[in-house]
């Protein structure tokens, strides 16, 4: 009896999440007139299904040069965060006396401020920096969260090796930086690739400030182009539309899924023992 | 070596913040030139504004609403998921997609889902004759209506995530005392709510917290779904500061409006440092 109710609750609760997904995938292959013949069940293909929708959407949108700009603004941004995170990590987690916890706390804390709020001050600083309307107003912009984030992570990372055995590596005649990278980097891949996967599946997630920063249909990422430009006024192009968001979600969906542990670790440290 | 790390973060977060309330304190616009004190001056046209008043109404009914479906609902299936059972891995896959794809991109969805002529809900709403043909819900065009689609819409968002924080916290319950508890005889729901939920009121916090300010800055859902209309029934505090502080080109008023989030963000820090230290101490 106890197993019915928990399958029961299962099946619901997966079918009324996932439900979005499947009305993606059902939109993206059917034909238009049976997308918008109100007499059609919506749930099958009342006609035969057509790959049309896909076509227009690789073809006359700018769909894969959106897809190209996010790639390219998520590669540039971990490399960033890798590069500033990383060694601050490092040196938080082997701070000396409450200081570096204290640190790093502070620098999660700054992950909570949103950027609906920092958005028009930021405005004003990418117009300063002569990046509106650029990819790289938000590849400046992105490690601002990325690095807050990457850095409260991999400090657990950290304190997880012994400290003996940096010790160890600097009696043996490396400085700290050469322990650092000839020790502790490879010691933390898994870390290290951890954060790469997060700073990535953030940069496809954020929607706010790439809207307010760039307001070129070209220079956009996904996850604005798709649910502003490929609109056209009030024409909403419903069977390329779904094919867009289904083949964003499933592949960022897929990555973020294998990583979200480590990701809600982040959140609950302290509160869970 | 953490300086570089940090002078980022200044830079980019710091500065802002501070440059936030320095904006809402003057008359700064798009392109134009000088900055004059102007004191409270922006705060007061702003709490004059109806739509403001409306807005920031909105956001304690959008942010509340949506919590405490997500609370519901994540206690549930977090407890449907705790054990193991075949094909958890898939199910959690499925149950975890609104929240790991992009929120932007989901509300996309929703907003064919909710279509106003071919929403699939009113057709099985008409199939099942609850509603007459031509006479199907405007979902998204009715005020009632509109605030009930963006809360459902924002739930359906943030549920896997607090479910997820939620199943760290129930793994971590030693199995012992449940245990325990049953053999001294406590049923099913004894156990539950005079132990289970008890142990698991931190890691609830967590969730709460974090949920909360999820919600009460967000402006995508709504964004896409509705653009705050209609006529401002969905408007919130962040759609509300995006519109006239980005669109309207009024750097001041969009800041003061954006600087009424602070209050409920500081309180909500402050908690979750409380009870991160209070974690540390037990």
């Amino acid at each position: 009896m106890k197993q019915v109710i928990l399958w029961l609750v299962r099946i619901i609760f997966a079918v009324l999440l996932a439900f979005p997904f499947y009305w993606m995938l059902i939109t993206t292959f059917k034909r238009t007139t049976d997308l918008y013949n109100l007499k059609n069940n919506p749930f099958i293909f009342n006609e035969r299904p057509t790959l049309e929708h896909l076509r227009l959407l690789f073809t006359e949108t700018l769909f894969l040069r959106w897809v190209g700009n996010t790639a390219f603004a998520g590669l540039v941004v971990v490399i960033i965060t890798l590069v500033l995170a990383v060694p601050a990590a490092y040196a938080l987690a082997r701070l000396t006396g409450g200081w570096g916890a204290q640190l790093g706390i502070g620098i999660f804390l700054t992950y909570l401020i949103p950027p609906t709020l920092l958005f028009i001050p930021l405005s004003k600083v990418v117009a300063l920096l002569d990046l509106q309307d650029s990819l790289w107003s938000i590849i400046v912009v992105y490690p601002s969260f990325t690095i807050p984030f990457s850095t409260w992570l991999l400090m657990g990372f950290f304190k997880e090796i012994p400290r003996d055995l940096d010790d160890a590596a600097m009696v043996d005649g490396l400085t700290r930086w050469g322990a650092f990278v000839k020790l502790m980097i490879p010691m933390s891949t898994s870390g290290i690739l951890t954060v790469v996967i997060f700073a990535f599946t953030l940069v496809t997630q954020e929607f706010v400030y790439a809207l307010t920063f760039i307001s070129t249909a070209a220079h956009q990422t996904v996850g604005v182009g798709v649910p502003t430009f490929l609109v056209r006024g009030d024409v909403f192009y419903w069977g390329s539309l779904m094919a867009a968001c289904l083949i964003t979600s499933l592949p960022i969906g897929f990555l973020y899924n294998i990583f979200l542990d480590r990701f809600i670790e982040g959140f609950t440290v302290g509160a869970v023992k | 070596m953490f300086m570089p790390a940090i002078l980022y973060i200044v830079a980019l977060v710091g500065v802002p913040f501070v440059l936030a309330f320095f904006y809402a304190v003057g008359d700064v616009k798009v392109g134009s030139v000088g900055y004059h004190f102007v004191g409270l001056h922006n705060f007061i046209s702003v709490l004059k504004n109806p739509t403001f008043r409306l807005a920031l109404r909105n956001s304690f009914i959008f942010t509340i609403s949506s919590q405490v479906l997500v609370l519901i609902g994540a206690n549930i299936l977090a407890l449907a998921l705790k054990d193991a059972f075949p094909g958890r891995r898939f199910l959690r896959f499925l149950i975890l997609l609104p929240w790991v794809a992009p929120v932007s991109i989901g509300s996309i969805g929703w907003k064919w889902i909710l279509d106003s002529l071919y929403s699939v809900i009113s057709w099985v709403m008409v199939r099942a004759h609850l509603v007459k043909e031509y006479e199907a819900p405007m979902w998204l065009g009715e005020p009632k209506l509109a605030m009930m689609s963006v809360i459902l819409v924002h739930t359906w968002h943030m549920l896997p995530f607090a479910t997820v924080i939620l199943l760290a916290g129930l793994t971590a319950i030693p199995k012992d005392i449940p245990e325990a508890a049953a053999v001294d005889g406590a049923g099913y729901f004894r156990t539950l709510f005079q132990i289970t939920i008890p142990m698991m009121l931190p890691i609830i916090n967590v969730a709460v917290l974090f949920g909360t300010i999820f919600t009460f800055t967000d402006m995508t859902v709504i964004y896409i779904l509705t653009r705050g209309g209609p006529y401002d029934t969905t408007q919130v505090i962040p759609t509300l500061a995006f519109f006239a502080g980005i669109l309207g080109s009024d750097l001041a008023e969009g800041a003061a409006i954006s600087i009424f989030m602070v209050p409920l963000l500081v309180i909500a820090t402050y908690l979750v440092l409380r009870s991160a230290h209070r974690a540390e101490v037990t």
